[in-house]
C-alpha cells in the first residue's frame, strides 16, 4: 500500500525542481514513441536543440514562438491564482487579433506612436471584454467558467472566420478568407533586420514582470490570492470576492488578447483564422509548468518555444511528424501535474518508518 | 450505578497500541481492557487520541506497533485483522460515528440492512429481519420507525438508527464517538438509560467525550487519554470531576469567573430578522444586545445558529427585518461594512472561515485591514508595517508559530483562533460576534478565548456568544436566549436559568409548555 503523508511549506527551489523534473520526465517519456519511430532518441534532441537555439535565426524563431505563449500564460496564471478556470485564451487571443486589426487596418489613421498604442489597447480590451463575460455569468449566476470560457473559444473563431468571409475580407485578397494588411504605421517594429522576431517579445516580458509586481505588492494583488486560495475566508474577511474575479478576468482576457495583437500586428500583419495554433491552450500546459508563477511563465513558455520550433526542425530533417511536439508538450502537462503530488506529500510505502526517525 | 461482576469475561484488549502521522505520535502504547457489561468511558481533549484509538479499533487506521483482540465467545482472546473494518464488524465491533454514516433516502430498515445481506441471493430477507429489529427495539428501549425515511428523523433518531445497525449485526463491543455532541441534556439522558440497559444485558460499551459531567454519570470506568497515552484508568467511583479536569489537561485548571457586568446603553439590534430557506434558517429573530454584556444564543446544533451567525457576519442577506448597530442600519450583507460599522466577527469554522492557510501569518492578521493606510499607499502594500504589526499581535496574543512569514496553515487550532482574535479584538469593536469559539480548542486555549470575550466586554463591548457547549454560556452570559427551528426565545438573564430548562427549550418545549 503506498501512503501520502502532507509536507510542511514548501521551499521554492523545491518548486522550480518540480517543474524542471516535469520537463525532463516528459523528454525522456517522449523517447518511447521515437524509438518506436526508428529515431536515435539522441541524435533526435540534438537536432530539436540545434533547431530551436543553434543558430541566431533559430533562437529568434524560438522566442517569437515564446512570445504569445508568454502571455496566454499569463493569462492562465493569473486566472488560475484566483481560482478562475479561464480555458478561453484561444478565443480572446483571436478577440484581440480581430479587434487590432479592425483598429490597424484604417480605422483611424495617424503616425505610429498613436497607430501602435490604438492597436494595443483594442486589443487588450477586446480580450477582457470576451472574458468579462464568462465571469459574470460565474459570479452572478453561477455558471461554470470552464464550460463558458473552453465554449467561447468554438463561438469567436467561427465569428473571425464569418468576417473574414464576410465585412472584413481583403477585397484585393483573391476570395482568400483573410483581412486587409495592417498598415505599416500600425505594426509593431522589428527588434532585428531580417529576422522575424517583434516587439511582442518586450511586451510580453514586461507583462511577466508587471504580473509578479500585481500578485506581491498590491492590494489587489493580496485580494487574488486571498479570494484563490480560499474565497469564504476572503469574502469573510470583507475582501470584494465579486470585484475581484471581474478584476482578474478582464486582465486574464487582456493579456490573452495582447498575444492575439503580437501575432497580428507583430508576426502576420493580417488575420486568418489559423493565427494561432493552439497558443492558448499551450498557455495552460505553461502556466502549469510554471507552477502559476509569472516569472516562471517566461521560462516554460522558452522551453515549450522549443519544443515547437526544435521539433519542427527535427521533422524536416527526418521526416517524423511535428505532432511528436504536442505529444511532449502534453507529457510535460501531464508530468507536472503527478510531480505536483510529490510536491504536496510525501510518498511512502506501507510498512516503512517515517523518514525523521529512521535517520536518527 | 450497577458495577459488571468483577469476574466479567474480557471482551475486547488494545494492547500497546502506537500509531504515529509523521512527527505526531497520536496513540502511545495504549492498553486498554473492556469487560462485558461495562460502560467505560473514554475522556480526553481533543487532539488526545481517542478518535484515533477507536479508529485503529474498528480498521479504518492501521497500528504502527500494538494489536487488538476480541474475545471470540469462548473466553479467549484472539487478534482482530488490522486495517478490516470487515473483520472488526465480524468480530462483534459496532461503531457509531460522530457523523452519522446513514443513506438519507432510504428508510430506516433498508439502511440496517445495507451491507448485511449477500449480493449473490435474490431474496432479501425483510420480514425475519424486522422481527428481530422489534424484539431489539422492545428490549433496549430504542424505539423508530422502521418505515420512516433517514431524511425525516431527528438527530437523536438517527443516532438510534447507528445503535440498532450495530445490535442487528450481533455487535458485543459497542463504540461511540462524542455521542452527546448533538443531543440536547434531556436527549442525552435517555441515550445513557439506553446505554446502561444494554450493558446489564451484557454489552461492553466504550463511549468518547470530553464533557466531565456525563462521563461521571453514564460510566463505570474512565480512561483518561492526554497527548496520545493513557494517564489514568479508574473506576468512575473514585473519580472527582476535578481530579478528571487536571488528568486530561496535565496541570491545574483555573476557573474563569465572569464577576458582575455593567450593561449599558443598547448597542445592536435585530428586528424581525428572517433569512434562509432550508432546514438551516431563521424566522421573525429579535435580538438586542446592549454593551458591557455577554448575551448568549444556546441551541442544538443545526437550529439556524450558522445562519444567524452569517447574516451578523454580513454573509446573507436577510430577506425581512432590519440591523442596527449604533445610529447605522444595516440591510446588505456585505462583510465589509459590518466590519467598518465596528462589528468583530469569529466565525464558527475558522479554517474555512477564518484564515486562509496558504498566506502567512502576518497577512492573515492584516486581512481585514487591507485597504486602511496601514497596510497600504496608493495600493502598494507596506511590508514592513505589516510585518511590525504582525510581530506585535503575536507577542500580545502568544500566537505560537515560526515568525510572521510562516504560512498560517501549519499552525494549530488554537493558534489560528489567536489569530483571529487578534485581529478582530485589536480595532477595539463595540459589538463582538463570537460563534462556537472554543470549540476543538484544548483547554488552554479556551481559557484564552474567555479571557479575550470577558476582556471585551468590561472594555464595553457587547458580545453575542453562540454555542452549543451549555457549561460554556452559563458561566460566560449575562442573559441567555435560546435558538430552536430557526427561532429565538427572549434573553433572560442567566441567574433565573437553569440546565433542565435551557434543556427543555433547546427541544423546542416553550414556557408554558414546560411548565
Amino acid at each position: 500500500m503506498i501512503r501520502f503523508e502532507p509536507r510542511g511549506p514548501v521551499a521554492v527551489s523545491r518548486t522550480i525542481g518540480v517543474s524542471v523534473t516535469a520537463a525532463v520526465a516528459a523528454l525522456v517519456l517522449a523517447a518511447i514513441p521515437m524509438l518506436f519511430a526508428g529515431l536515435s532518441v539522441l541524435d533526435a534532441y540534438v537536432l530539436m536543440i540545434k533547431g530551436a537555439w543553434g543558430s541566431m535565426f533559430a533562437f529568434t524563431e524560438m522566442l517569437t514562438r515564446a512570445s504569445p505563449l508568454i502571455l496566454t500564460g499569463l493569462a492562465a496564471a493569473v486566472a488560475f491564482r484566483a481560482k478562475l478556470w479561464n480555458i478561453g485564451a484561444e478565443g480572446q487571443l483571436y478577440a484581440g487579433a480581430l479587434a487590432a486589426v479592425a483598429v490597424g487596418t484604417g480605422l483611424i489613421s495617424g503616425p505610429s506612436f498613436v497607430l501602435v498604442p490604438a492597436v494595443i489597447v483594442a486589443g487588450a480590451l477586446a480580450g477582457g471584454l470576451v472574458m468579462l463575460v464568462p465571469t459574470l455569468l460565474k459570479t452572478r449566476l453561477g455558471v461554470d467558467e470552464v464550460v463558458t470560457t473552453l465554449l467561447l473559444n468554438f463561438v469567436i473563431l467561427l465569428f473571425v472566420q464569418m468576417m473574414l468571409e464576410g465585412p472584413m475580407q481583403d477585397p484585393m485578397g483573391m476570395g482568400w478568407p483573410q483581412s486587409e494588411p495592417i498598415l505599416d504605421e500600425a505594426a509593431l517594429p522589428k527588434l532585428m533586420d531580417r529576422m522575424r522576431i517583434h516587439w511582442g517579445l518586450v511586451i510580453a516580458l514586461a507583462a511577466s514582470l508587471g504580473v509578479y509586481f500585481l500578485l506581491k505588492r498590491t492590494v489587489w494583488g493580496f485580494e487574488i490570492r486571498a479570494v484563490g486560495e480560499n474565497a469564504a475566508a476572503a469574502r469573510h474577511a470583507g475582501i470584494p470576492v465579486t470585484a475581484t474575479f471581474i478584476r482578474v478576468g478582464l486582465l486574464s482576457g487582456a493579456l490573452a488578447g495582447l498575444a492575439g495583437v503580437g501575432e497580428v500586428a507583430g508576426l502576420k500583419g493580417y488575420l486568418t483564422a489559423d493565427l494561432s495554433p493552439g497558443f492558448g491552450y499551450s498557455g495552460i500546459v505553461v502556466a502549469m509548468l510554471a507552477g502559476l508563477s509569472p516569472i516562471g511563465v517566461v521560462f516554460a513558455a522558452l522551453f515549450i518555444a522549443s519544443i515547437f520550433v526544435g521539433a519542427d526542425s527535427m521533422s524536416r530533417a527526418t521526416g517524423v511528424s511535428n505532432y511528436l511536439a504536442d505529444l511532449i508538450v502534453a507529457i510535460s502537462l501531464l508530468s507536472v501535474l503527478v510531480s505536483g503530488l510529490f510536491l504536496r506529500f510525501r510518498i511512502r510505502l506501507a510498512g516503512t518508518r517515517p523518514a525523521r526517525e529512521s535517520a536518527k | 450505578m450497577a458495577l459488571p461482576a468483577k469476574d466479567a469475561p474480557v471482551l475486547l484488549r488494545l494492547d500497546g497500541i502506537t500509531k504515529r502521522f509523521g512527527a505526531l505520535t497520536a496513540n502511545d502504547a495504549v492498553c486498554l481492557d473492556l469487560k462485558q457489561g461495562e460502560i467505560l468511558a473514554l475522556l480526553g481533549e481533543n487532539g488526545a487520541g481517542k478518535t484515533t484509538l477507536m479508529n485503529i479499533l474498528f480498521g479504518h487506521y492501521v497500528a504502527d506497533e500494538g494489536s487488538v483482540l476480541v474475545s471470540r465467545g469462548d473466553g479467549d482472546l484472539s487478534p482482530l485483522e488490522p486495517g478490516s473494518p470487515h473483520a472488526a464488524l465480524e468480530a462483534g465491533v459496532g461503531m457509531v460515528h460522530q457523523h452519522f454514516t446513514l443513506a438519507e433516502n432510504l428508510s430506516v430498515l433498508d439502511n440496517i440492512l445495507l451491507g448485511t445481506e449477500k449480493l449473490s441471493t435474490l431474496k432479501s430477507r425483510r420480514a425475519p429481519a424486522r422481527r428481530k429489529l422489534e424484539d431489539l427495539m422492545t428490549r433496549s428501549g430504542l424505539a423508530v420507525s422502521l418505515d420512516m425515511r433517514v431524511s425525516q428523523l431527528s438527530v437523536g433518531e438517527k443516532q438510534r438508527v447507528e445503535i440498532l445497525k450495530a445490535l442487528y449485526r450481533n455487535a458485543k463491543v459497542l463504540v461511540l464517538d462524542e455521542p452527546t455532541a448533538v443531543l440536547t441534556p434531556q436527549e442525552s439522558d435517555t441515550l445513557f438509560a439506553i446505554l446502561k440497559k444494554l450493558a446489564d444485558a451484557g454489552l461492553g460499551i466504550i463511549f468518547i467525550s470530553h464533557k466531565l459531567a456525563e462521563v461521571m454519570a453514564a460510566s463505570h470506568r474512565i480512561a483518561v487519554l492526554r497527548g496520545g497515552a493513557k494517564v489514568a484508568d479508574l473506576p468512575t467511583s473514585e473519580c472527582d470531576q476535578r481530579q478528571l479536569a487536571e488528568l486530561m489537561v496535565g496541570h491545574e485548571v483555573s476557573e474563569t469567573v465572569r464577576g458582575t457586568g455593567a450593561p449599558g446603553d443598547t448597542l445592536f439590534i435585530l428586528t424581525g430578522v428572517s433569512a434562509g430557506e432550508s432546514r438551516e434558517s431563521i424566522r421573525d429573530v429579535n435580538l438586542d444586545l446592549r454593551s458591557g454584556e455577554i448575551l448568549g444564543i444556546a441551541g442544538v446544533s443545526g437550529n439556524g445558529q450558522t445562519m444567524l451567525a452569517r447574516v451578523i457576519s454580513g454573509l446573507e442577506t436577510p430577506f425581512a427585518g432590519s440591523m442596527r448597530l449604533g445610529e447605522r442600519t444595516l440591510t446588505q450583507a456585505n462583510a465589509r461594512t459590518m466590519i467598518d460599522a465596528g462589528l468583530a466577527r469569529i466565525p464558527e469554522d475558522r479554517h474555512r472561515d477564518g484564515i486562509v492557510g496558504a498566506m502567512t501569518v502576518s497577512e492573515n492578521l492584516a486581512i481585514e485591514a487591507i485597504r486602511k493606510p496601514d497596510c497600504q499607499r496608493f495600493g502598494l502594500l507596506r511590508f514592513a508595517a505589516m510585518r511590525e504589526k504582525a510581530r506585535a499581535m503575536i507577542d500580545a496574543y502568544d500566537i505560537r508559530c515560526q515568525g510572521e512569514d510562516s504560512p498560517a496553515r501549519l499552525l494549530s487550532g488554537g493558534n489560528i483562533q489567536k489569530i483571529v482574535l487578534a485581529r478582530t479584538l485589536e480595532t477595539e469593536p463595540k459589538v463582538v460576534l463570537a460563534a462556537q469559539p472554543s470549540r476543538g480548542l484544548d483547554v488552554g486555549a479556551t481559557s484564552e478565548v474567555y479571557r479575550r470575550l470577558l476582556a471585551a466586554r468590561a472594555r464595553g463591548a457587547g458580545v453575542l456568544l453562540i454555542s452549543e457547549d451549555l457549561d460554556e454560556l452559563m458561566r460566560l452570559s449575562d442573559r441567555i436566549a435560546v435558538i430552536h427551528r430557526g427561532h429565538l426565545s427572549d434573553a433572560e438573564p442567566t441567574e433565573t436559568l437553569d440546565r433542565g430548562t435551557l434543556g427543555l427549550r433547546m427541544a423546542g418545549h416553550t414556557m408554558e409548555a414546560a411548565e
